[in-house]
């Protein structure tokens, strides 16, 4: 008996709580009708497409994925340990290479910034400083179209049939024997790397300064004063009173840099690799294109190639997906602040 | 600030002006460059004889790609592409992420999860470029066979932008919602009259976000705009030209200028807006970037 008035009072309890939902929802009728159009867009183009990735399980007939015959893990199979494993350039070495590139972006790159904002907050002058730091920032909204035209025709190689010495990099480099006559920097695999390290710092360090800028700047004057009353040096000031101050912006970025070690820029790639460089320059995006016959570098290798490219990818969608989460909770334990 | 600097503080001055204003000339010397070389003679263009200043002026390149109707076409659909590209991107970043930000709302936690989802998880390029192409089909059934229609409506929302504007609205006071509740003002009208002229800083920012990647955007266009009738955008059409001369499809050589001025002429051409606008829009990247950061 009395168990039945205790679910009832449940019943009672539930019901209520869904008729208050019901009519929060209907009074605020008008905020959800604002976030139609993004529900519509995100389900249509970012959700939908996910059901593709069960092309990775299937033997795809390239028209219909759901009708397509289940295929199992045979498609991972035969990318991990099968042909796709062993051929020269392997889904293997383009895991390798998306590691390398992320890892050195990171020994150059995340430093870089880092450096520019302690220089910049040394220049009192704020005109000239500001002139220096639209400039910096500049290249971050050339297009990578662009930027990676610029690199080709800067790095070119000389011609004898065209008459032409190459480049003006190309020139330069030769002038002081950096690299030998007749070297191809777009088309020799050692060069790719540099290449594309050099051309990123000059593309985003700049505008990644901004945030230690504000960070640096965000540090109270006096705490200097009172370094410099103690007889600090600039060093020890830096060492005392600066790092400490952007400690927590240096590690949440540095964090999330992390989370994002497996999602180089495929279009950078794209745009600036060749066959010649596939050794050092092809990633598991541009893979992903070739094997999945997409873009201009694309030799349609027929569905099989569909299957195979889209289990490449689910597996980098997959490890990219728990890099980033797992550098998201740890961003969030150290500082309360987290991108999402 | 008083007192004498200290030998080290002057040593580390010195050293920033130097070092900065090295590196700013180095994130400048590829523009100046590409101008220079676009306005020189072939023979100095390509025996590498330009180094800062023009040798040898002509402006037969600059002429050439003026008088080239391809690229002004590929220009128009670039303009086409920005501009209702951003207006479409604001449309549904502004509404979305004002609902994003009603936390009182039933469901708010469920759809902010929706948005986020996706920045830790992509479909990934084949099944994207699978479901492009099937919207392609759907636009040309439904009549709309100019495929720039697929690039502006099914790309380029980013999370991120949305994100943004949703910290913003959350930043205006409650008091003033209140106020205009009691005055009788609907949800339309609080957020048309209330909370966007109240965000729009932030709301500039991100249209210039918006509209620099729509200028910039190249990747999908390609692999979508690939009917024989169609116009794909500018950075598409440069890409399409290095490749043929890179390739060697194309050695035609042009009458009085190298063809690496062609494209030192084509790319002033494709970043002078962007130069244009500059000025005005990076007053806002401190405050963009700093909009990213989530306090909780």
């Amino acid at each position: 008996m009395e168990k039945k008035i205790d679910e009832r009072v449940v019943d009672e309890i539930e019901r209520n709580h869904w008729k208050t939902v019901g009519k929060r929802i209907l009074k605020d009728w008008r905020v959800y009708v604002m976030a139609i159009p993004l529900i519509f867009f995100f389900i249509c183009w970012r959700y939908l497409p996910m059901s593709g990735l069960l092309i990775a399980f299937k033997s795809y007939d390239g028209k219909d994925v759901i009708g397509s015959p289940w295929n199992g893990f045979a498609g991972f199979k035969e990318l991990m340990t099968g042909s796709y494993a062993t051929t020269e350039n392997s889904f293997w070495k383009a895991f390798r290479n998306t590691f390398t590139l992320s890892f050195y972006s990171m020994i150059f790159g995340f430093p870089m910034p880092i450096i520019l904002a302690l220089l910049f907050s040394e220049i009192k002058n704020e005109t000239y400083r500001s002139v220096l730091q639209v400039l910096s920032y500049l290249p971050k909204f050339v297009s990578l179209v662009v930027i990676t035209t610029l690199v080709n025709l800067m790095c070119s190689n000389g011609s004898e049939t065209m008459h032409t010495s190459g480049g003006p990099i190309t020139v330069l480099l030769e002038t002081i024997h950096m690299i030998p006559k007749g070297t191809k920097l777009m088309y020799q695999s050692e060069y790719f790397r540099p290449i594309y390290q050099i051309s990123g710092i000059w593309e985003t360090a700049g505008y990644g300064s901004i945030v230690y800028f504000a960070a640096i700047l965000s540090i109270s004057p006096t705490s200097y004063e009172a370094a410099r009353m103690d007889g600090a040096s600039k060093w020890a000031q830096i060492k005392y009173v600066t790092f400490p101050g952007i400690a927590s912006t240096l590690t949440i970025m540095l964090i999330l840099e992390i989370g994002h070690l497996l999602t180089v820029g495929y279009e950078k790639v794209m745009l600036l690799y060749s066959q010649e460089t596939y050794e050092t320059a092809d990633v598991i995006s541009t893979f992903v294109m070739r094997t999945g016959g997409v873009g201009d570098t694309g030799s349609n290798t027929g569905t099989i190639g569909k299957t195979i490219a889209s289990a490449a990818d689910l597996f980098n969608s997959l490890i990219a997906m728990l890099l980033v989460i797992g550098s998201n909770t740890i961003a969030r334990r150290v500082s309360s602040t987290s991108l999402y | 600030m008083g007192g004498r600097l200290d030998r080290s503080e002057i040593i580390f001055k010195i050293i920033s002006y130097t070092l900065l204003t090295i590196f700013a000339l180095f994130c400048l010397y590829p523009f100046i460059y590409t101008i220079s070389a676009a306005i020189s003679s072939q023979d100095a263009v390509d025996a590498g004889k330009v180094v800062i200043f023009p040798i040898g002026l002509q402006f037969d390149a600059f002429k050439y790609v003026f008088e080239d109707r391809s690229f002004w076409l590929a220009y128009t659909s670039t303009l086409f592409v920005t501009l209702w590209g951003t207006v479409w991107s604001m449309f549904i970043s502004i509404f979305g992420g004002y609902a994003l930000s009603k936390k009182r709302i039933p469901f708010n936690k469920g759809l902010n999860f929706f948005l986020v989802f996706t920045m830790w998880f992509s479909a990934g390029m084949i099944p994207t470029l699978i479901n492009y192409q099937q919207t392609r089909d759907i636009f040309q059934n439904i009549g709309i066979v100019d495929q720039k229609w697929v690039v502006v409506i099914a790309m380029g929302l980013a999370a991120y932008n949305i994100i943004l504007l949703r910290n913003a609205f959350s930043g205006v006071p409650k008091e003033i919602e209140e106020a205009a509740t009691v005055d009788g003002a609907n949800e339309f009208q609080i957020a048309t009259k209330v909370f966007i002229p109240m965000s729009k800083a932030s709301i500039a920012t991100v249209a210039l976000f918006y509209g620099i990647s729509r200028w910039n955007g190249y990747f999908w266009a390609k692999q979508i705009m690939v009917g024989e009738d169609q116009i794909p955008p500018l950075q598409v059409f440069i890409r399409n030209t290095l490749d043929k001369v890179l390739g060697g499809e194309e050695t035609h050589s042009y009458d009085g200028f190298s063809v690496s001025s062609l494209f030192y002429a084509m790319i002033v051409c494709a970043v002078v807006p962007i130069i244009i606008i500059y000025p005005f829009i990076q007053k806002y990247f401190a405050a963009g970037v700093n909009l990213g950061g989530v306090k909780e």
